[in-house]
């Protein structure tokens, strides 16, 4: 076709470019991917068998570039977007989905939120440690008392002593809790304020009044450690405040639009993951004298898993698209937030659908705790629930709908 | 209210949102207020094609030299989404002229034909259609078809019936496909372009459907037909390539006729929730209402995203592609996609709209009653699932 007549190649090379990928994203995949596929999916078996986490597994990951996706290169990281950044959590999630959730709250809940809202001296004295894996990071927001109503039944308090602060409450729930050595702390600065009272710390674990009430003992997602935190008189530096005093509610609600967008590539690759086995599975299984693939029944289970994936794919890399280049503070509003909350919504049932319906396709065996697809089945659950419920989700949505 | 299109982002161009913002204003001054009457009567205003010619909103994938408007296809896309927003039926007929039967002869046809037949379809006044479907051949179209085209000189001579055919009672173009060669099964069938003026064509009887009431839909019979040689279109024995790759471009455009419907459920579901009162206040207030509208935005725009992901993966797709592969996949995913969400939505709108959602002459209804064939028609949903299963299970 000519200009005159139509649509000219270039044109239509950019609107296929808009859902392919670059060609430093997919460098980036392909070496995660091999990553992944050697060094952690094997990890998987004894990691869920013993709740246990390998010591240098952080270490290792910064070793391989994997950490500090987001941060600059003159800090130790890759300068990436937080696209890219999504798009190694959903590799990382489907070859094993316990260090999917660890590092994703390592580099995106604790890292890129540092990066995000932290002063030049906060991230010179943090990033590299996080970036080499030599630091590892955890985000403390819910509390006992505190889960959808995240903020306002926030009892956790930071009082102001000279040049310190005082911390005093619980955290729970806390992904990396037990193993972290930095965690980003949401505390109330000044109760009567309500959320607008709410302000970000940064504390070193190995502070007097820091303590690691208890490990968790989680149904799946096992080997990713999870941990009550408490503080009790905890003194910390008050130059360790991120941002303003009382400026909290912007950090915490900019930071859960990015985590639910990275949540969602967190059920992409998982769910991925659930299609290859059903497939495998479905086409080496045989009963009635043939492969229970050629049922129609079964097939029928596997379209919809398809559809669930490349759904949830396409709508979280639309999500993921609209987050780069968030300002500072932007977020917790208008399209963005309906959107993140949607691909994260959507996603997280869709895994729901998917692990679902791959573990019924291998019977018997998909019941057993040690084979991948009950792996899988048992991570289910959780990213409906965090990173704000499916209720939560809809609550945003609804009101953004709602608005006007 | 009408939500906004889309600021430009990952998926739509800037150029799109404009395109669309134009065309919502002209169909929704033109053709909403017809909507009333058009259900009542099940008749297509006269006026309605050549408005939308007049305008350039025909022949949109056709270049400009044959009388086409010279779009990509995701623009294509968006124009259908618009349609279909202010009217549903005028929407399906739209696409069923535009996609299945302009773009198959433009894709498929002697340059002969395409002189011969763009210009008047692309300006409105010739209508098309596309006659695959027969009372014995739904979901194995090509196996069953009974339709055959004999060759006797220089002509061929066309029995059989058509049915379900959007647009037949008022076309004077269909695509019909025909069998040249039982023996060969579906490498026997070939397509053929119709003027329905021939002797020899007849429309059965206008069928009543449920929804979609407007755009007319046919049984079509042909009785000794004659139709000249060079009106074949692709190949002799050929009409499998053409109707393979003509229904994965189908099934991708469909789903953008859906999601305008479905935007549209959503814009007046939301309007009744905020002004409806219950309680002592307005019923969008109660959760129970609030998680129906957001289940209801996720879908569409879940949906939405994979139709404009894959309409991306058509652009510039060859003659004769599809059928098979990646994009056979995608577009049997989006189109699968798009029908649940649709059927979901449209559940959820009249659930919202209580007791009057019920009542045959409101908007909501007139929405709810298009959503079943979503579902069933352009290949059923469980062909969709066979087709990418299919896929997937290829080189296991």
């Amino acid at each position: 076709m000519n200009d005159q007549s139509g649509p000219t190649e270039a044109d239509l090379a950019a609107i296929k470019s808009n859902y392919a990928l670059t060609d430093d994203q997919r460098a980036i995949l392909d070496h995660v991917g091999r990553v992944a596929r050697e060094v952690l999916h094997p990890l998987q078996e004894k990691m869920d068998a013993e709740e246990y986490w390998p010591e240098d597994l952080f270490p290792k990951m910064g070793e391989l570039g994997l950490l500090g996706l987001t941060a600059p290169v003159e800090l130790g990281g890759s300068g990436q977007d937080e696209f890219t950044q999504a798009l190694v959590t959903e590799v990382i999630s489907k070859w094993n989905p316990a260090v999917g959730l660890s590092h994703g709250a390592h580099d995106n809940l604790c890292m890129n939120n540092l990066l995000r809202n932290g002063s030049d001296a906060q991230k010179a004295k943090y990033v590299p440690g996080l970036c080499a894996g030599t630091i590892v990071g955890a985000l403390g927001l819910t509390e006992p008392g505190a889960g959808s109503d995240a903020l306002g039944s926030m009892a956790t308090t930071a009082v102001r002593d000279g040049d310190e602060y005082v911390l005093n409450g619980t955290k729970i729930f806390i992904t990396n809790g037990p193993i972290a050595d930095l965690v980003l702390v949401y505390a109330k600065t000044d109760k009567s304020k309500g959320a607008k009272g709410i302000s970000a710390f940064l504390v070193e674990t190995d502070n007097p009044g820091f303590k690691v009430a208890q490990k968790l003992d989680k149904m799946g997602f096992r080997g990713s450690p999870t941990g009550e935190l408490v503080f009790t008189d905890c003194r910390i530096p008050a130059e360790n405040i991120i941002g303003e005093e009382n400026t909290g509610v912007s950090v915490v609600m900019s930071g859960l639009d990015l985590e639910r967008a990275m949540v969602a590539s967190i059920c992409v690759g998982m769910s991925e993951r659930a299609l290859e086995l059903a497939l495998e599975y479905a086409q080496l299984r045989e009963q009635f004298g043939k492969p229970i693939a050629r049922f129609q029944m079964m097939q029928s289970k596997l379209a919809e898993i398809y559809v669930d994936v490349e759904s949830a794919r396409a709508m979280s890399h639309r999500a993921l698209a609209a987050c780069v280049g968030l300002p500072k503070g932007g977020g917790g509003r208008g399209e963005i937030h309906k959107l993140t909350a949607a691909a994260c919504h959507y996603a997280a049932e869709a895994f729901n659908r998917a692990v679902t319906e791959a573990c019924h396709i291998h019977g018997g065996s998909g019941y057993m705790q040690d084979t991948e697809i009950n792996r899988l089945f048992r991570a289910n659950k959780l990213l409906e629930i965090g990173a704000g419920t499916s209720e939560v989700r809809k609550i945003i949505i609804a009101e953004e709908l709602l608005r006007g | 209210m009408s939500i906004p299109n889309e600021k430009p982002s990952h998926f739509v161009m800037p150029d799109q949102v404009a395109l669309a913002d134009q065309a919502y204003k002209f169909f929704h001054s033109e053709f909403f207020e017809m909507n009333a009457e058009m259900d009542d009567t099940d008749d297509l205003p006269a006026s309605v094609f050549p408005t939308l010619g007049k305008m350039g909103y025909l022949g949109l994938n056709v270049p400009v030299e044959y009388g086409g408007a010279g779009l990509d296809f995701t623009s294509a896309g968006v124009i259908t989404e618009e349609l279909s927003r202010v009217s549903a039926a005028i929407g399906l007929s739209q696409v069923a002229h535009d996609n299945l039967c302009i773009n198959n002869i433009y894709r498929n046809a002697s340059e002969e034909m395409r002189r011969k037949y763009l210009p008047g379809l692309c300006d409105g006044s010739l209508i098309g259609a596309l006659g695959l479907t027969e009372p014995g051949a739904g979901s194995d179209a090509l196996g069953s078809m009974k339709t055959t085209a004999r060759k006797d000189g220089d002509d061929y001579v066309l029995n059989g019936t058509k049915i379900f055919i959007t647009n037949g009672p008022i076309a004077d173009i269909v695509l019909v496909y025909a069998k040249t060669s039982p023996e060969k099964g579906a490498h026997g069938i070939t397509a053929f372009i119709v003027e329905t003026k021939t002797p020899g064509f007849k429309v059965a009887q206008k069928l009543n459907k449920m929804g979609f009431r407007g755009s007319p839909t046919g049984e079509l019979v042909f009785n000794d037909c004659r139709v000249p040689a060079e009106n074949i279109v692709g190949k002799l024995d050929g009409g499998v390539a053409v109707t393979m790759s003509g229904l994965d471009l189908e099934r991708a455009i469909v789903c953008f006729n859906a999601m305008g419907i479905s935007r549209r459920a959503l814009e007046i579901s939301i309007d009744y929730a905020k002004t409806r009162q219950q309680f002592g206040k307005p019923i969008a207030s109660f959760q129970m209402v609030q998680a129906m509208l957001a289940d209801m935005y996720t879908q569409i725009e879940v949906a939405r995203t994979l139709a404009f992901r894959t309409a991306a993966m058509c652009e510039g797709m060859e003659e004769g592609a599809g059928g098979r592969g990646e994009i056979h996949k995608l577009t049997a995913a989006a189109i699968f996609q798009a029908a649940k969400a649709t059927s979901f939505v449209l559940d959820k709108a009249v659930q919202i709209h209580g007791g009057s959602g019920y009542m045959r002459d409101t908007e909501v209804n007139r929405l709810y009653r298009t959503g079943r064939v979503l579902e069933v028609g352009v290949g059923t949903q469980e062909v969709r699932k066979l087709i990418i299963a299919g896929e997937l299970l290829k080189n296991g």
